[in-house]
């Protein structure tokens, strides 16, 4: 299990910081929730540590992200490794243009699993994970796109499990989902934090509640605090935090 | 209210009025081409190369331009597609996409473009001039190359262009490499786009007449090898046009009329294709 730390880590958009000096550790095979009011640079965190904020034109990146003590933000970094280790569930589901069976199989295949039993193993297993095997065992080649929304993120799960990362970034993952498929979600990252360290990036501070056991608070750019859950929401020792909680600011 | 609702009904009829217009054009020209052509269309005129004397009337058909076209179309076609593929892949964002070299490739292709086909002509006789051969299949293929390269290769650029970016980025967020994600996710989805990228070009290609009238030269007999000349329909048109012979001019008519269908079951059959990859492409 790769421990994360993040060090000074200042992300600016042409010009204008976004991020400002963000320091703290990522406790191992947990939830940790981040939570701050829109635009405060949640997705832009969540970004650096996979290496996907590269993408964006105009956004540069300074300070460090150490993983088991190596900076994935060096230039030099490997940057597939890190990405099949950290995997990524966005907020609105993305399915890739192809089957079923070959969304889950797509990043197996790509990391050179190439057997056709295996593969098949491979996807009705992370299916099963993700809870939506019963509902597409009978379709598994038809398109991906035509599944509901909720089915579509759960899908998008076990696309991203079956990578075999280590950890779990999740942006928003019940943002568009009904409250059943979010059920279904949630219940999943319970179990899975056995596994995995999840960082979930969620609006819904009830959520944060029922599966944090950490809690990051951001708030303009700035990391304001953070730490167990339950000290955190009981008891927060910052003015901002406070009024976040209670609902003043969002 | 009243007002709203005029402007609705007043812009919708505009709308209507244009759309009637285009179809009307389209129509006009078949039905010209039809009414005039039709007494000259034969099974003869499909299968045979001219006789002796058929451009003052006599029998023969039109075979040599025929073939000669799809070969040049086909050929022409392919040797764009070799080069219009990369650029435009080249041109998307993950590679080349931001910087100036790109910026001054789409610049050049629009540019490109505009260039009246003649001069592709002009530039392939010379260029056949210099290296010592003479008017031939392969010239007439690299003259119409050139012609379909920049529109091919813009039209692909759009169609790959329009993959939405966060779609790439879920297959980069699994470890996929700028290539695997083009080929098996972008190609993917942007695959109706470039085929009717390419049936643009084959379009625009086997209509041409001004590219191919000094490169691909024009002849009677069927071409036997690349280095032959070869008719095509364009010129065939051209030339039995300008004779004074009714009937010469009527088989003119039917050779635009065979020009049509061809791109017809072309346009119809690529559209079968699209529809069969597009399966899978999210909408
Ligand atoms: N590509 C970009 N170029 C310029 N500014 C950007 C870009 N992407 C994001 N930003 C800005 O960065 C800030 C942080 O954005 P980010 O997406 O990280 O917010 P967020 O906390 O995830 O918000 P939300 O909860 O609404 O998703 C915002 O002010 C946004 O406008
Ligand atoms: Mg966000």
């Amino acid at each position: 299990m790769p421990h994360i730390s993040v060090r000074d880590l200042t992300v600016a958009y042409d010009g204008h910081a976004i991020l400002s000096d963000v320091t703290m550790d990522i406790p191992d095979r947990q939830i940790t929730a981040i939570v701050g009011p829109s635009g405060c640079g949640k997705t832009t965190f969540l970004r650096c540590m996979n290496r996907l904020i590269d993408m964006t034109d105009g956004a540069r990146v300074r300070g460090e992200v150490l993983i088991d003590g190596a900076n994935i933000l060096a230039p030099d970094a490997d940057v597939i490794s890190l990405r099949k280790k950290m995997g990524l569930l966005s907020q609105k589901p993305q399915p890739l243009p192809m089957s079923i069976y070959d969304n889950v199989a797509y990043g197996p295949r790509l990391h050179g699993t190439r057997n056709k039993r295996q593969l098949d193993a491979i996807v009705e297993r992370y299916l099963k994970l993700s809870s939506l095997w019963g509902e597409v065992r009978e379709r598994l080649h038809a398109p991906a796109a035509r599944l509901s929304v909720g089915q579509q993120q759960r899908l998008c799960l076990a696309r991203g499990l079956a990578v075999e990362p280590e950890v779990l970034l999740c942006d928003e993952p019940c943002a568009s989902l009904d409250p059943t498929s979010a059920q279904h979600i949630e219940k999943r990252f319970v179990e899975l934090k056995q596994d995995y360290t999840i960082v979930l990036v969620t609006h819904i501070l009830r959520q944060a509640r029922r599966l944090a056991d950490y809690i990051v608070f951001f708030y303009m750019g700035e990391l304001v605090e953070h730490g167990p859950a339950e000290q955190l929401l009981n008891d927060p020792r910052d003015e901002r935090t406070k009024a976040y909680l209670s609902g003043t600011i969002s | 209210m009243k007002w709203r609702l005029l402007e609705e009904k007043v812009f919708r009829a505009l709308m209507i009025l244009c759309l009637g217009a285009v179809i009307a054009g389209l129509a006009l020209i078949v039905a010209v081409i039809t009414a005039k052509g039709a007494r000259s269309l034969s099974w003869e005129m499909l299968t045979q190369v001219p006789k002796g004397g058929y451009y003052l009337g006599k029998s023969g058909g039109i075979l040599n331009a025929i073939v000669g076209s799809l070969a040049l179309a086909f050929g022409a076609t392919a040797l764009a597609c070799v080069f219009a593929f990369p650029v435009c892949l080249y041109l998307q964002r993950d590679y080349a996409g931001r910087s100036r070299l790109a910026s001054f490739v789409r610049t050049s292709l629009d540019l490109l473009w505009g260039v009246p086909s003649i001069v592709y002509g002009a530039f392939g006789f010379t260029v056949l001039l210099y290296m010592g051969m003479r008017a031939s299949l392969l010239g007439g293929i690299i003259a119409l190359a050139l012609v379909e390269l920049p529109i091919m290769a813009r039209a692909m650029e759009e169609a790959v262009r329009m993959v939405p970016q966060a779609l790439k980025e879920a297959s980069y967020a699994m470890g996929g490499t700028h290539w695997e994600t083009m080929r098996k996710v972008v190609l993917r989805q942007a695959l109706p786009g470039i085929l009717t990228a390419i049936l643009l070009a084959f379009g625009r290609g086997i209509g041409d007449a001004a590219s191919v009238l000094f490169t691909a030269g024009y002849t009677d007999n069927l071409p036997r090898s690349l280095l032959d000349p070869v008719a095509s329909l364009p010129l065939a048109v051209f030339f039995q046009l300008g004779t004074p012979f009714p009937e010469v001019q009527s088989r003119a008519h039917a050779c635009a009329f065979i020009l049509l269908v061809i791109v017809l079951v072309v346009s119809v059959l690529s559209r079968l294709l699209g529809s069969r990859v597009s399966k899978y492409s999210l909408r």
